[in-house]
């Protein structure tokens, strides 16, 4: 079924946000919409936007959750600034999401619910459609309840079921806006509700009644259409960070040879990582919910020794929880890897919201001297490669590694050229082989210094570790202070050393740009969107865009100097801008930082940038 | 990607295989060291490979003894032996998982793992040395020093109520629990052999003397004097009976353990309770290790032993279920499942 009544008009890119009550199901509403729009060949990012609570109280502001989804026929970098389509199935969504829109959007809004009840809940004091408040936006008012209830009148549903599938009219509106197949969607339902056809019938029936109201109405002069994006050939999926994140452990595993453990305790934004992972039984995966975040990681030490790639993933304060059982794991040179998705703090802090606040826990945040090698993903497909050049570094240099990845991340998806396993690097472990005459424990490869992973039940390498300080060498313990000072540098130079296995820090634009924009982890995406448009318009931009954070690669600090203009842009007080300034003071930093809980805006950077190089 | 796991013959070993080159540097007449000499006279006789055994601890004075054991083994932070164990048995379930610990370090900062890890019923053997005191720290109140016990941390005397770990353990639906004294070397190792043969969490307490800060903290039930009123071996199928005359007995009357003479008021052995250790039931293994002088003798022996499925098992199972009936047989696959679209 396709739409036939108005012109259709080509776009070069579109962000839609869809809006509800956070039971209207507008997740999945913007889910079943994003696997459309990789069915028409577009590139596109999304991110959903919900609130902390699980059901707030109905219709009110601090209940809507909401989905954005950007997809173009260009490279798509982020879920995009503002959206060009808002669908508001009630006055609370419209209220929370009137500054995410653009200037002239259409806003799709569903006219049953705009009525006093739901001013009043929404804290509006007149009808917005009537004050002027949506003068210069193309408003679209469907009485969309009625009209669901209408569509599946012949099914006798009770009233709660037929509510729950109105997220399905809205999206038959869209789908028609944007020239799609429901076909699609509608096998969807088949598929997952084979057992519950009523379910079925009423999802389809009432899709179909959105894109033919919108066909036969005619409420659209024009409907849209954007070209497929130019991708590489290949075989592509959608996929968010989490998920990511736990394949990309999984994918280590498989090339490394090492059996996959996960200890973990649920956590707002990490939790899907311990979810994904314990749906992989089928993989040998061993996925173990913890009583804390304590014995999350502490176990994951436990089959790190038994020779396991072990795992723990949590968020900001799950990592405070972990840091004496890091220090364990530096103590003993052992594997960990230690995912960190970041979320808004301190404290409990912002939990659904994004931040880059975790960085310096992430660095300094143990008793002692206690180096780990830190890495962040920099988009949601990235989180699969950054699991698993985290473990190959963590394996190969036996010490643990963090891995900081951010909510935006997490929840957030985008499109995922689907690798072969066996196209992935080698991991090699340093295993000791049985009844090595010659093993000691703290002996060290002369190159990366790690020491030889002996497992349990290999004959003839029986030893102890421990946290208390060892003896290089024999790994006994030692009091000995010259041998306290060397261990102490040893650790600290395996994790620098590691600067000779990743790869140098590249930069996207001219060496002698103007101004060199400097980031790391998660905003890449909207960072590489900023400069490239300000490149394309002859700007004197470029960007250094950070993954590789502990160590930093070989050539930052010649790739610094080059510039007299930085700047080092955060979601964040300034955090990695302080470490730079740590190591490198010779340098001039300015800095742009924002801590809301949101994502940088292409806009507000652009200015920035601009308001830099005029200076 | 198992952990792979060489089948070799079963050869006899000594004491001697498993002592380490380690100096011992616990004080001259602590517990300890007779507890380190039954646990080497019992991992020779279990017919496990040397390579085969993890010992692991947390902090304190017991949880040295990784580093006397030559073994693999963990010292690991304070507290957290049980999550670590559990990580190193789920890791390779075919490994003899011991785990050291004492009072504060399982009961109080440890608290937590010590009853999930009991709740899950994962196989491992806890060996918890009670002095019912901090060593390591000089001296402070520990979750089982007895109320009104003057430390440096109670110079009045403590406010709190102890703990009976025997009650954590069955309150935690724990399905062994023994206990031992540690000038007892041959009740240990028997009772050590029992809770390495139970499948599940065994917990052994071991009523074990810091000489130096709470010295003669068990004297009530060790010493020559008093101790055959104030303790009661157990055994099972035998019942239960006491006394330097060996004329005292439990009986259960009611829904509580009375002590009777036997021989008085009419009572005979008949009437004294019988233990059974294998009873699923814990209300009797409950009040038989909350027995405490001055109205009770201390039980000692293994008091619950019942078999139940352990976690591992439980978890291997649903991984060999899931590896048969899953259509996703590989890395490469789980990548290509579900939604995917080609580009030309």
């Amino acid at each position: 079924m396709t739409s036939k009544n108005s012109k259709v008009i080509e776009l070069e890119q579109v962000v839609i946000r869809f809006a509800g009550d956070s039971g209207d199901g507008m997740q999945l509403t913007g889910s079943l919409f994003s696997d459309s729009t990789a069915f028409a060949g577009n590139d596109f990012a999304t991110f959903p936007d919900y609130p902390s609570e699980i059901r707030a109280p109905q219709g009110t502001v601090s209940g809507v959750s909401g989905f954005q989804i950007h997809f173009g026929q260009k490279t798509v970098h982020t879920s995009g600034d503002l959206a060009d389509v808002l669908i508001a199935m009630n006055p609370a969504s419209l209220k929370a999401n009137m500054r995410w829109v653009k200037e002239g959007a259409t806003i799709i809004l569903d006219s049953d619910a705009f009525v006093e009840k739901g001013f009043e809940k929404a804290g509006y004091k007149s009808d917005p459609t009537l004050d002027g408040s949506l003068d210069g936006f193309k408003v679209i008012k469907s009485p969309v309840t009625t009209l669901t209830k209408e569509a599946v009148k012949h099914l006798d549903l009770d009233m709660k079921t037929t509510l729950k599938t109105k997220n399905m009219f809205a999206l038959g509106i869209v789908m028609y806006m944007f020239n799609r197949d429901i076909e699609l969607i509608n096998k969807y339902y088949e598929k997952k509700f084979k057992a519950n056809p009523l379910v079925v019938d009423a999802n389809k029936a009432v899709l179909a009644a959105g894109f033919n109201y919108a066909d036969t109405l005619e409420i659209f002069v024009n409907t849209y259409k954007v070209e497929p994006a130019p991708l590489e050939k290949g075989k592509y999926r959608n996929i968010t960070g989490n998920v990511a994140t736990a394949w990309g452990f999984i994918a280590a595993a498989e090339r490394s040879g090492r059996p996959l453990f996960l200890g973990s305790y649920p956590i707002t934004p990490a939790t899907e990582i311990l979810q994904e992972l314990t749906n992989h039984k089928n993989l040998s995966i061993k996925a173990f919910q913890a009583e804390d975040e304590i014995a999350g990681i502490v176990s994951a030490i436990g089959a790190s020794y038994t020779g396991a790639l072990a795992i723990t993933t949590t968020s900001g304060p799950g990592l405070s929880l972990k840091s004496e059982a890091i220090g364990l794991a530096v103590m003993t040179e052992l594997p960990l890897v230690i995912v960190d998705v970041q979320r808004g703090g301190p404290s409990t802090g912002l939990p659904t919201k994004s931040e880059q606040s975790d960085l310096l826990q992430a660095l300094f945040g143990r008793n002692g001297e206690a180096p780990v090698i830190i890495l962040a993903a920099k988009s949601s497909a990235d989180c699969f490669y950054s699991a698993f050049e985290a473990s190959k570094l963590s394996l190969e240099h036996m010490t643990p590694v963090i891995l900081l990845t951010d909510g935006s991340l997490a929840n957030g998806s985008e499109v995922f050229k689907i690798p072969r396993v066996a196209d992935l690097p080698a991991i090699v472990p340093p295993l000791a082989e049985a009844n090595d005459p010659d093993y000691k424990p703290y002996r060290r490869d002369p190159e990366r210094l790690s020491r030889k992973w002996a497992i349990p039940g290999t004959p003839g390498l029986r030893h102890r570790v421990g946290g208390l300080e060892k003896e290089d060498g024999s790994g006994n313990v030692s009091h000995d202070p010259l041998n306290h000072q060397k261990m102490t540098f040893l650790r600290e130079e395996k994790v620098q050393r590691v600067a000779n296995y990743i790869p140098e820090q590249t930069i996207f634009g001219s060496e002698d740009a103007e101004l060199l924009v400097v980031s790391w982890g998660g905003t890449y995406g909207v960072m590489l969107t900023v400069v490239e448009k300000m490149q394309e318009q002859g700007k004197s931009v470029a960007l250094a865009h950070f993954k590789h954070i502990m160590p930093l690669p070989k050539n930052t600090e010649e790739l610094l100097g080059r510039h007299k203009n930085i700047v080092v842009c955060e979601i964040n007080n300034g955090q990695f801008v302080k470490y730079l300034r740590m190591n490198f003071p010779q340098f001039k930093y300015q800095q742009y930082n924002k801590i809301q809980g949101l994502p940088f805006m292409v806009a507000e950077l652009e200015t920035k940038f601009n308001e830099l190089l005029n200076q | 990607m198992e952990n792979q796991i060489i089948e070799t013959e079963i050869i006899q070993l000594t004491k001697e295989d498993f002592s380490s080159d380690q100096m011992v540097k616990w004080c001259p007449g602590c517990g300890d060291h007779a507890i380190l000499h039954s646990v080497e006279n019992v991992f020779p006789n279990l017919g496990i490979r040397k390579e085969d055994f993890v010992v692991v601890s947390g902090i304190g004075c017991s949880s040295r003894f990784p580093y006397y054991m030559n073994t693999y083994g963990v010292h690991s932070i304070h507290g957290r032996a049980a999550a670590l164990a559990t990580g190193v048995k789920l890791a390779n379930p075919k490994l003899s998982v011991w785990m050291i610990t004492g009072d504060g370090d399982c009961m109080a900062i440890g608290g937590n793992h010590f009853i999930h890890t009991i709740r899950r019923n994962i196989d491992i053997n806890i060996l918890l040395f009670n002095n019912k005191i901090y060593g390591l720290t000089k001296g402070q109140y520990s979750p089982t020093t007895p109320k009104g016990h003057k430390t440096k941390t109670s110079p009045q005397g403590t406010y709190e109520r102890p703990f009976n770990p025997g009650e954590l353990v069955i309150g935690a639906q724990g399905n062994f629990f023994a206990r031992v004294l540690d000038t007892n070397p041959k009740g240990m190792t028997a009772v050590f052999m029992e809770a390495a043969k139970h499948k599940g969490t065994s917990l052994v307490e071991i009523m074990q003397n810091c000489v130096i800060f709470f010295n003669k903290a068990h004297e009530l039930i060790t010493s020559r004097e008093t101790r055959d009123d104030n303790q009661l071996q157990i055994e099972h199928g035998k019942p239960l009976i006491f006394g330097k005359e060996k004329n005292k007995g439990i009986i259960l009357k009611g829904t509580r353990l009375e002590v009777v003479t036997i021989g008085e008021n009419g009572v005979t052995e008949a009437d004294l309770l019988v233990h059974d250790q294998y009873e699923k039931d814990p209300g009797v293994h409950m009040m038989i290790a909350r027995m405490m002088p001055p109205e009770f003798p201390v039980a000692l022996g293994v008091i619950r032993s019942v078999a139940a499925e352990t976690f591992e098992q439980s978890m291997m199972d649903s991984i060999a279920y899931e590896k048969e009936h899953s259509s996703i047989k590989t890395v490469d696959e789980m990548l290509n499942s579900g939604g995917t679209w080609t580009i030309e």
